[in-house]
């Protein structure tokens, strides 16, 4: 993760605002990952339910078809493989452990 | 001068409020705050003012959504007493920490167990570190006019922090009692248009309000809060003086009877200021150098200012109409004697809880205070620093 100076007390908005809006992708929540998901290009069908379901907006699509995961932002909360239909199964849960770091996209 | 009435210390916050004419008032009931809001929503019904009446099913509720209303971008007004102010207290933090200069009267009252709806401070000096401003008033028109000043000490943009007007419940709330009104066009340029802080419905200009701050931004955030009560100082002063040419009456920190020149002297909160007065009167014929000072101000605490004020006296008692159990006597007195711990030669500080559920603090209780002061001033040993004014062994 990139340093980021901390702002002192006179610097900040009051009352714990926040201004800008959509900052939320700046805070990189992929690192509070256990599980990562792994998505079998072979196996998926590009149903979208995973995008439907996925509490992050981290099922990444492009012309109606999921493209990849952000693992930047990605929890690993596993819905996206509990959701995908049982006679497809494209996603795995992955200890996270078994990568070498963070990773972006799968 | 301004119209002469005969109001309690309700219908004159009452009244206050509809001279306001703030946008949102969220409440609930409860004794001997409830006509504030009965009488207030009469002037909903009746079209006198502009205001957002939000009946809600507890004070809980009520102060949510002052602060919605007032996250929102509104001018935002309640009242509330004893328990209610309880039932608020997570929310008085969120309001605070949230810098939303929501303006309640408090309406003093013990806080159960057991069950006693007469006025005391328990209620609101429970409240003190909840980062509100806290008003005194010694009489409803005090309430009154403390109730105008904190609409523009809140809503200064240098302090933006929620205010307490505080008056004892029954004593002052409902009592009679001769009282001047400042023209409603009086009021509506003093407390000026509200200017909302990133107001939630200015949707071009979308912000989050109440996210997650932790361990690297929460203390950056209290700070703040401890500027803007600094600040609060300055502010209160120059509203004060603003509505001095306004109105003829003063206001600062606190008021000041008979202290230049005082060997002894009683500090009070509240409706006890007028009897201690009287009892000054009393001693000052009989060439005794007593003094008074009545405290208007409790949050920001005007330190310095007490020091100065009382840091020449021989003997100095702080009667507290509130009890902090197994602290060293009641929330006036330990903050008192500490500022005075600054001094020079600071004064022996005694400390008194007296009143508490609306207990009657007479003459002869106060006469007592001045006796054992004096005593004390001449030399004689103090036998207990803290100790109850009233109560029966």
């Amino acid at each position: 993760m990139k340093e980021k100076k901390e702002k002192g007390w006179k610097e900040i908005p009051i009352g714990g605002l926040i201004l800008e809006a959509g900052n939320a992708t700046q805070y990189e929540t992929g690192s509070w990952r256990t599980f990562r998901p792994v998505r079998d290009e072979d196996r998926c069908i590009h149903c979208l339910i995973c995008w439907i379901f996925c509490p992050d907006s981290s099922i990444l699509v492009e012309d109606g078809k999921v493209v990849g995961i952000d693992l930047t932002h990605c929890k690993g909360c596993g819905i996206c493989a509990r959701e995908c239909p049982s006679r497809v199964q494209a996603i795995r849960m992955v200890e996270e452990t078994t990568f070498e770091g963070l990773g972006t996209w799968d | 001068m301004g119209q002469i009435v005969a109001f309690t210390g309700n219908t004159a916050i009452a009244e206050a409020m509809r001279q306001i004419n703030p946008d949102v008032c969220a409440a609930y009931p409860i004794t001997p705050s409830t006509e504030i809001m009965q009488q207030y929503s009469s002037f909903v019904a009746d079209g006198l003012v502009d205001t957002e009446l939000v009946a809600v099913e507890s004070e809980h509720s009520a102060l949510s959504a002052c602060i919605g209303a007032a996250a929102a971008g509104g001018r935002v007004m309640t009242a509330t007493s004893s328990q209610g102010l309880a039932l608020m207290w997570e929310m008085l933090y969120i309001a605070s920490g949230t810098r939303l200069p929501i303006v309640m009267t408090v309406v003093n009252r013990a806080l159960s167990s057991p069950l006693n709806i007469h006025g005391d401070h328990s209620d609101s000096m429970g409240a003190r570190d909840s980062g509100w401003i806290q008003l005194y008033s010694e009489n409803a028109q005090e309430a009154y006019d403390n109730l105008i000043q904190a609409m523009r000490i809140g809503q200064d943009m240098r302090v933006r922090l929620p205010v307490m007007v505080c008056m004892d419940g029954f004593i002052i709330s409902h009592s009679i009692e001769r009282m001047e009104l400042l023209a409603d066009s009086q009021v509506k340029n003093f407390v000026k248009e509200y200017i909302p802080h990133y107001p939630l419905l200015d949707t071009d200009h979308p912000v989050t309000y109440g996210p997650i701050d932790l361990q690297d931004y929460y203390t950056e955030h209290k700070r703040q809060q401890v500027e803007a009560m600094r600040e609060a100082k300055g502010v209160i002063l120059e509203v004060a003086e603003e509505f001095r040419a306004l109105s003829g009456r003063e206001y600062a920190f606190f008021g000041e009877y008979q202290l230049r020149d005082a060997e002894v002297a009683i500090m009070v909160l509240g409706s006890a200021g007028g009897t201690a007065q009287a009892v000054v009167d009393e001693l000052r014929a009989d060439g005794v150098k007593a003094g008074l000072l009545k405290l208007r101000v409790f949050r920001p605490f005007p330190w310095e200012e007490i020091n100065q004020s009382l840091g020449h006296l021989k003997a100095l008692a702080v009667l507290d109409r509130a009890d902090s159990f197994g602290a060293f006597g009641g929330p006036v007195f330990h903050e008192v004697r500490a500022a005075l711990m600054e001094s020079s030669h600071p004064p022996k500080v005694l400390g008194h809880i007296y009143g508490l559920g609306g207990r009657d603090l007479g003459l002869e209780d106060i006469r007592r205070v001045y006796r054992e002061l004096e005593r004390v001033a001449r030399g004689g040993q103090v036998n207990q620093v803290v100790d109850y004014l009233t109560v029966r062994e």
